[in-house]
């Protein structure tokens, strides 16, 4: 009888740990990416992609602002640019650098293509998303979520 | 199952829990729990939490693959350069990338193209400060050309967002906040719309003898 109760003891207490290991690394899974990354999945889930991710910090190190959005036409409008891998391959867009000319090529699907699935197309980090509800955490879906 | 046995599994559940707080980095009301009621850490009285609006970022910029928009299921996640690495050596801020983006470029400290491919390419620099009065009493704007020209030519502002003349633009802070004017860029890209920034903008103290204007309501029912 008292074996049973300690082990039932050990098991319960292992069963605690393991449960507030999960529980703590659920509440860590907040979105922390960088200021200024935009997400734009305005085709990619539809096509069975992962959506892109794109970091303006990382090219604003190697280009200035007038570079994509005068010369190459890109808007001042995540998602609003409308841009699909056939117009990239005939070198509009993103396509203007990463032809593996100036930048590596389209070929590196998984490169741009990075962002978790079912990630709605949105600037991360933008004074307007910390104003409201994150973008891409919809309402809808975390009263879903808990049902 | 000797005495040995069960300290054994006690510490083995201590240090599991240990793990998951420096996993989480904070601790939300843990609560410990049954096996049968979900643990909903973070949705348990979250209106009622000490300074619910005030969202700090906890560990900026992270690498790609801890910063929750990208999939860590997708290996080529993992060969994303992290920020961090890039900012190496640049003048440092407390929003938006942490990074002042200005003060580096004039530092020289980054050299991006103004030109696709020539990287010998000038930009075309305006030195032209624009002031701009407010009503409020918080200082008035100066907007410097200077820094913006450094960045980007003159049809990514003028005349879709600004139109070029005088008196022709209305800007106020809600609009900036939802996006529009300043608001294009800053608070998205650009330095961000915070407390610490306001004085970037706002940077030409009021006139000695300046005194807020009385509403009109104020005026018509004068308060004794």
């Amino acid at each position: 009888m008292a074996l049973k109760n300690e082990r039932d003891f050990a098991f319960k207490s292992l069963l605690l740990g393991v449960l507030l290991t999960l529980g703590l690394m659920g509440v860590s899974q907040q979105s922390k990416a960088e200021y200024a990354d935009v997400v734009i999945n305005n085709y990619a889930d539809a096509a069975g992609m992962r959506p892109a991710v794109f970091p303006h910090w990382f090219h604003r190190i190697r280009f200035r602002c007038k570079v994509c959005h005068a010369d190459l036409g890109f808007k001042f409008k995540a998602g609003g640019n409308k841009i699909t891998m056939a117009k990239i391959i005939d070198g509009q867009f993103c396509g203007a650098c990463h032809n593996g000319e100036v930048a590596w090529s389209v070929e590196n699907c998984a490169m741009c293509h990075s962002g978790i699935p079912g990630t709605p197309t949105h600037f991360h980090g933008s004074t307007l998303q910390r104003l409201v509800a994150p973008a891409y955490k919809p309402l809808d879906a975390k009263k879903a979520s808990k049902k | 199952m000797n005495h040995k046995n069960k300290i054994m599994m006690l510490l083995s559940s201590a240090a599991l829990a240990v793990f998951a707080v420096l996993q989480a980095g904070q601790v939300v009301a843990a609560g410990a729990a049954g096996a049968d009621k979900p643990l909903m850490l973070a949705e348990v009285s979250a209106a009622n939490i000490f300074n619910r609006n005030l969202k700090k970022q906890k560990n900026p910029n992270a690498p790609p693959w801890e910063d929750g928009i990208h999939d860590t299921t997708n290996e080529a996640t993992f060969n994303l350069q992290p920020p961090l690495e890039a900012y190496k050596g640049l003048p440092k801020t407390s929003f938006g990338n942490h990074v002042d983006w200005v003060k580096a470029l004039d530092q020289g400290l980054i050299k991006p193209r103004w030109d696709r491919l020539d990287s010998n390419e000038e930009p075309f620099v305006m030195d032209l400060d624009i002031v701009r009065p407010v009503k409020a009493s918080v200082p008035d704007v100066v907007f410097p050309h200077r820094q913006h020209t450094e960045w980007l030519f003159c049809s990514n502002c003028h005349p879709a967002i600004f139109i070029p003349q005088k008196g022709a633009n209305q800007i106020n802070m809600s609009a900036i906040l939802l996006g529009k004017k300043c608001g294009v860029c800053h608070g998205k890209v650009s330095f961000p719309i915070e407390t610490k920034t306001c004085k970037k903008c706002h940077s030409k103290p009021k006139p000695a003898d300046w005194k807020p204007p009385l509403s009109e309501a104020t005026l018509k029912n004068p308060w004794k």
